[in-house]
């Protein structure tokens, strides 16, 4: 349901050229938990902003959910990253004049739902995620664990497919990491396929697959989960 | 999603209070700057009668000095007629309605021990006057024509004065001693106050329209002081008030109405026969030169809106001009610092289209907020205004619904224009570097 082929990012400058991707090859499949760990600069940022749309790349073909994005427009973009992919950053970038009520409901504004429906769902993801009882308080009110649970209730609302994690334990004490990597996995366990970045090789081991990215590839691969269906394996 | 807008831009408004302020009080001064100047040219320059301007049109006729036209223009003409020359027109009845008219005054003595004698101004017309004009009646109507050649003592009130005097009720039948004489009043018109006063810019175009009207034949009469401009290019010939009514001095204005441009035509032709028979008796030793001007003509060739008002309404533009510019600085200093939260927006689905729309709306916001303060400092600058200037702008610095209407626009146009880049700026940023950095 993701799957890169030969995808390039070339980052140019009047002076300098950079290969943050070269020939990247992947394919997720659908349910899966995927870990990705690399070197600082190595391009897993660079790969997680191509596979949520966020950036565009130079070469190769990327098709999500059996759709190919090389050639679409911003507003298909930005109607596939609403209806199909929820992220999850590591300094949560809430918007800290609006409520936890309205921090999750952002998403679900640009996707066209009524008032009814929206509500609904603003309070089934942050039930999910225990702050069910705080939605009027304003994000500096919680601890940066509760603001990362907030975000990744943002991330749920839309009920997307994908959720992508760019080190979203890395601004946390170990305890509330553990918390939420513990939510994170029982978000899988209902079907919603993770791509998470991480430089914590303990938080990756709980990942069902690790992918280990250097120099803009894909150098390792290894299903930490036997039990996981078998995917295709990064070339 | 309009609604979800206007609340963000709440929201950020007050997110970010100091700076919201600046943008607001720039762009307040520069509507309050304009809409001070607006007004005035506004009120000077609008059409009085707009239903039929075109239709209405002032006599001029060159009885000047033959050897210096009527000012430093050679092709000048006097901006009034001489009584004789008013009164044969009128007479004459050529136009489908037509009224010599001057501005005169008189001590009223209202009835009663207790009160006093006051003095007011008087309209001396014919009776197409009222008609001509559309003056609305609150009682009673206009004198017949017969009042006007048999010169009889009768008076239209304004409301002010039949208040005053008869404490507002149906005056009409009523007698009022004008001039130590007594009148009989035949009508009291509603509230009537034509802005410019167009029939009579000679005499203060601002100025309220008059307190008595009368029939023009009473001038001669009861010989009614003159009190409006009065121009002599040679002595009357002889000693007292006839002498001085049949002189070549012009004192005198003249409307007709011409429905038509035949019918324009036509009078024309008849004012240029007559002076062609008045040059045979000795009179109008200058070459032919007669001119019919419709309203907006007359008041533009006036010059009652004068210049110095319109420099000042484009300098004012200029300042709004200046003052959207630190907009613009202001507003891309506060949109650069929501970069994040753009991005964020981005990220979950935002196209840029909405986010433009967004920030529109709250650039818009800011421009509404600083039209309603700007509408503020309009109100103070026109207080100013009159202060300056005294009572008789009092009519022209006042606000009406549609230069508050404007002002607003202006103010949300201006807003949204200086907001374009930013926005364009805000809508173009690359939302992923911001996320990580965040």
């Amino acid at each position: 349901m993701l799957k890169m082929t030969d995808v390039k990012k070339v980052f140019r400058t009047d002076l300098v050229e950079t290969h943050a991707l070269r020939d990247f090859n992947l394919h997720v499949g659908e349910g899966d938990f995927v870990a990705v760990t690399g070197p600082s600069g190595s391009g897993k940022t660079t790969f997680l902003n191509i596979a949520g749309l966020l950036e565009t790349f130079t070469g190769g073909t990327y098709e999500l959910d059996g759709q190919d994005v090389s050639h679409l427009n911003d507003k298909k973009r930005s109607q596939l990253r609403n209806e199909k992919i929820g992220f999850i950053f590591q300094s949560f970038n809430l918007i800290p004049d609006l409520n936890l009520f309205d921090n999750v409901d952002v998403p679900l504004r640009y996707r066209g739902f009524n008032s009814a429906q929206r509500k609904k769902r603003i309070e089934n993801s942050l039930e999910m995620v225990g702050l069910a009882q705080r939605m009027k308080h304003l994000p500096s009110q919680l601890s940066g664990g509760q603001q990362q649970r907030v975000a990744i209730a943002r991330a749920l609302a839309g009920e997307p497919r994908f959720l992508l994690a760019d080190e979203p334990t890395g601004n946390l004490d170990t305890q509330m990491a553990n918390s939420v990597m513990d939510l994170l996995k029982s978000i899988n366990a209902a079907g919603t396929t993770i791509i998470m970045v991480t430089h914590d090789g303990q938080l990756a081991s709980q990942a069902r697959r690790n992918i280990y990215v250097r120099d803009g590839k894909v150098s390792e691969i290894s299903d930490a989960d036997v039990s996981t269906p078998s995917r295709l394996a990064a070339v | 999603m309009f609604s979800y807008y206007i609340k963000l831009a709440l929201i950020s408004v007050k997110r970010n209070p100091v700076l919201s302020l600046l943008m607001i009080t720039a762009i307040a001064l520069g509507i309050g700057a304009s809409m001070t100047t607006i007004t005035v040219n506004y009120l000077m320059s609008a059409d009085p009668i707009p239903h039929k301007s075109q239709q209405l049109f002032h006599i001029q006729v060159d009885s000047w000095d033959p050897n210096n036209p009527f000012n430093d223009d050679a092709q000048a003409l006097p901006n009034q007629l001489t009584w004789t020359d008013a009164t044969n027109f009128t007479l004459a009845k050529k136009a489908f309605r037509q009224s010599a008219m001057g501005m005169s005054g008189a001590i009223i003595e209202p009835a009663g021990d207790d009160a006093k004698p006051f003095e007011a101004s008087i309209r001396l017309a014919y009776t197409d006057f009222f008609g001509m004009f559309d003056v609305p009646f609150m009682f009673g109507n206009p004198w017949d024509s017969n009042s006007d050649t048999k010169r009889d003592q009768v008076v239209v009130l304004s409301k002010r004065i039949n208040e005053s005097v008869f404490g507002g009720e149906n005056s009409v039948g009523k007698t009022i001693v004008i001039a130590g004489r007594n009148f009989q009043v035949v009508g009291v018109i509603d509230d009537w106050q034509p802005m410019p006063k167009f029939y009579d810019v000679n005499n203060g175009a601002f100025d309220e329209s008059e307190e008595l009207f009368m029939p023009f034949s009473l001038k001669e009469e009861l010989e009614l002081p003159n009190w409006g401009n009065n121009n002599c290019w040679k002595s009357p010939e002889g000693e007292g008030y006839k002498a001085f009514l049949q002189s070549e001095c012009i004192n005198t204005q003249m409307w007709v109405e011409l429905p038509n441009e035949t019918a324009k035509a036509e009078y024309l032709g008849f004012l240029n026969n007559y002076v062609m028979e008045q040059k045979a008796l000795g009179r109008f030793p200058r070459p032919l030169n007669n001119r019919l001007s419709n309203v907006m003509q007359w008041m533009e060739s006036q010059e009652v809106v004068e210049e110095d008002a319109k420099m000042m309404m484009w300098l004012s533009f200029m300042f709004l001009l200046v003052c959207l510019l630190n907009t613009i600085g202001l507003l891309l200093a506060k949109f650069t610092g929501k970069s994040a939260e753009i991005s964020l927006r981005l990220a979950v689905g935002a196209s840029k289209a909405d986010l433009f729309k967004q920030h529109l709306v709250e650039a818009a916001m800011i421009g509404l907020l600083g039209g309603i303060a700007g509408l503020g400092f309009a109100m103070i600058g026109l207080l100013g205004i009159k202060s300056l200037y005294g009572d008789f702008v009092d009519n022209l610095a006042t606000l009406d619904i549609r230069m508050i209407l404007v002002a607003l626009c202006i103010a949300l146009l201006s807003s949204i224009a200086a907001g374009l880049y930013p926005t364009w700026r805000a809508c173009n940023i690359a939302p992923a570097s911001q996320l990580k950095s965040q």
